[in-house]
């Protein structure tokens, strides 16, 4: 019994990164109506940043641990939120009124290529697995027998933290009721006077920022990192994003944590333990067979 | 068009084989042999799922998981039943290779039938990802079963594909595809393509066409496989991944989704570029990807100047 409580907290650790990253799926698709697959990259970008700035603010900030685990993370969401937005307009912008699937494609050649570029040693980071640094002493409390790691704890609150600013942002700010016209209607949002261009710039900023807060955690989770690290987590990510209901962003969290659950349970089976990977894609097919749109998204109609 | 496409067909076959037969006498060096080879098997591919992606308008990201299901089945069928030997392997050593691939074709088949059904619903992207899942979970599936080698594949495999299996083989499936598309059946294709709805206000049903597609697609896929598997004699999960899709996908993008003669003419250019480019092998991938965004960015319609097959509209107009 207890190891199935065990495998719950595990896979809500999980399913709380998953979130973090199927939110920027979901809002880039509901802003422009196509899966941004070099998202799963700036993940891995996220976490690579974190890496080497970890050891550089150490001497240049003696704040000691929280504060510059925070500061790392804050630098490494920011350089992913830049990366985001000036891939959103060298490959995507031009392609605004060509077809998705063509808009579709280049993000498979954005991905590739970033993907690519890591992976060699003279351009990028190289092939090799990196050991990710502790930005915080590790700790383990027990609890009934069900063991609460430190970082499965700083996983939660930071995303909840960033949960919670991005439903304020969304709910409460001008930034997100524009967001919300232009996910609505992008020529009515325009014709109000809305700055299409900069609002979908900034959604890339936030939703990278989220996948690079993801690839830290993920990181910190995990303990190593590696230039395709991004591929697995952005593709369950996507089909979270599915299973809650694409644009929708409490679907998103929810079809998270669900996915992490389900996956850590039935992974945690030494029967099953080597299909974990298979798992999710299980999930996809599922969903789209029985509830295409969602668990919490509404039926689209299609219009002539 | 040609009026005469089979006279065509038999053609390239016969062709094939002649080469063949003289590769041995004539002593062809075999490294050329070798990449020809490879160029038939990724013409195979990359012209069925041209069917699929080009004419049809779908998009599969998991061709390669058909080429695996194609592959695995004709390299078990070979290695339970062993290579025929002594006076009669003549006429039942071709015969078990021709049962062998058409056996890894209708697995595939079965394989594309069985992601068809549930994606009929799905449009762009969700199918992208629906197939590319799929083409996981084959490669998780084949990792973890231990009666086809698990993760470290099938080795010792005889090498049965030669210049006229492989040629022959491309042949026939360009055949095949071209003969179909410009037929009053398929001419559906391009409809569900062009527009479903206006498709199905005509009376067709784009559902049993996007199947179709991926039936035979994936069966031409299927049979690629078993032309690898007894050419590489070896095989593992890991050598039809996401990548080995993408690649198959970016010859029907560079070639022009939807033109055939495109669609050839890029599958051997991808496929000889890296034997050319061997001293930058590191940098292919980078190019590939460079490619593809460039091509998106500035001809979606491919590298060449061609009309797209069935249609009479002119390149330069969007598809």
């Amino acid at each position: 019994m207890t190891e199935i409580f065990q495998q719950l907290v595990n896979g809500l650790a999980l399913g709380a990164i998953y979130a973090l990253i199927a939110l920027g799926y979901t809002m880039v698709y509901g802003v422009l109506r196509f899966i941004n697959f070099a998202h799963s990259d700036l993940f891995m970008l996220g976490a690579y940043a974190g890496y080497f700035l970890a050891p550089m603010l150490g001497p240049v900030l003696p704040l000691g641990g929280v504060a510059n685990a925070v500061v790392t993370l804050t630098l490494a969401m920011a350089i992913c939120a830049a990366l985001g937005v000036l891939i959103e307009i060298l490959a995507y912008r031009p392609l605004r009124q060509r077809p998705r699937l063509t808009v579709l494609i280049t993000a498979i050649g954005v991905s590739m290529l970033i993907q690519n570029v890591a992976q060699n040693s003279r351009l990028g980071f190289g092939p090799e697995v990196r050991r990710f640094p502790n930005l915080l002493p590790e700790t383990t409390w027990q609890l009934a027998g069900v063991a609460f790691s430190s970082t499965s704890i700083i996983v939660f609150v930071v995303t909840g933290l960033l949960l919670a600013i991005l439903t304020w942002t969304v709910k409460r700010t001008r930034l997100g009721l524009a967001m919300r016209a232009v996910a609505f209607n992008e020529q009515a949002a325009a014709l109000m006077g809305v700055n299409v261009n900069s609002i979908i710039s900034s959604t890339f900023a936030i939703g990278s920022a989220l996948a690079a807060a993801g690839g830290i955690l993920y990181a910190l989770n995990f303990g190593k990192i590696e230039p395709l690290m991004g591929m697995q987590p952005g593709l369950k990510a996507f089909v979270a994003a599915v299973l809650g209901g694409i644009g929708n962003l409490p679907g998103a969290c929810l079809g998270g944590l669900v996915l992490g659950v389900i996956e850590s349970v039935v992974g945690g089976q030494p029967k099953f333990s080597s299909y974990r990977d298979a798992v999710a894609f299980a999930v996809l097919i599922l969903i789209l067979l029985l509830k295409p749109e969602g668990l919490l998204g509404k039926p689209t109609r299609e219009k002539v | 068009m040609d009026r005469r496409p089979q006279l065509w067909l038999l053609g390239a076959v016969a062709l094939a084989a002649i080469l063949s037969a003289l590769a041995r006498p004539l002593g062809f060096n075999s490294y050329f042999v070798s990449v020809a080879v490879d160029v038939a098997i990724n013409l195979v591919l990359a012209v069925s799922l041209n069917l699929i992606n080009g004419h049809t308008g779908q998009f599969s990201l998991g061709h390669a998981g058909f080429m695996a299901v194609g592959a695995y089945a004709a390299a078990a069928f070979t290695l339970a039943l062993g290579v025929p030997t002594g006076a009669a392997a003549v006429v039942t050593g071709p015969g078990l290779f021709a049962l062998a691939l058409v056996l890894g074709g209708c697995a595939a088949a079965a394989a594309g039938l069985a992601v068809g059904l549930p994606s009929l619903r799905l449009k762009g992207d969700y199918l992208a990802i629906v197939t590319l899942g799929f083409g996981e979970i084959i490669r998780v599936i084949l990792q973890n079963t231990e009666a086809v080698g698990g993760a470290s594949g099938l080795k010792q495999i005889p090498r049965l594909t030669n210049l006229a299996w492989a040629w022959g083989a491309a042949a026939l499936t360009v055949y095949t595809v071209t003969c179909l598309v410009n037929s009053t059946y398929g001419r559906g294709f391009i409809a569900v393509h062009d527009d479903e709805v206006a498709a199905r206000s005509l009376g067709i049903n784009p559902t049993r066409y996007k199947v179709t597609a991926f039936v035979l697609g994936a069966f031409f896929a299927g049979i690629a496989g078993g032309l690898y598997a007894h050419h590489k004699q070896f095989i593992s999960p890991s050598g039809f991944d996401f990548n080995k899709s993408i690649e198959i996908v970016v010859m029907v993008i560079l070639g022009g989704m939807g033109r055939t003669a495109g669609v050839i003419g890029a599958t051997i250019l991808l496929t000889l570029l890296p034997e050319v480019l061997r001293e930058v092998a590191e940098y292919r991938m980078i190019l590939y990807a460079l490619l593809i965004i460039g091509l998106m960015l500035t001809r979606p319609q491919g590298l060449f100047w061609l009309r797209r097959t069935g249609t009479g509209v002119r390149q330069g107009k969007p598809a």
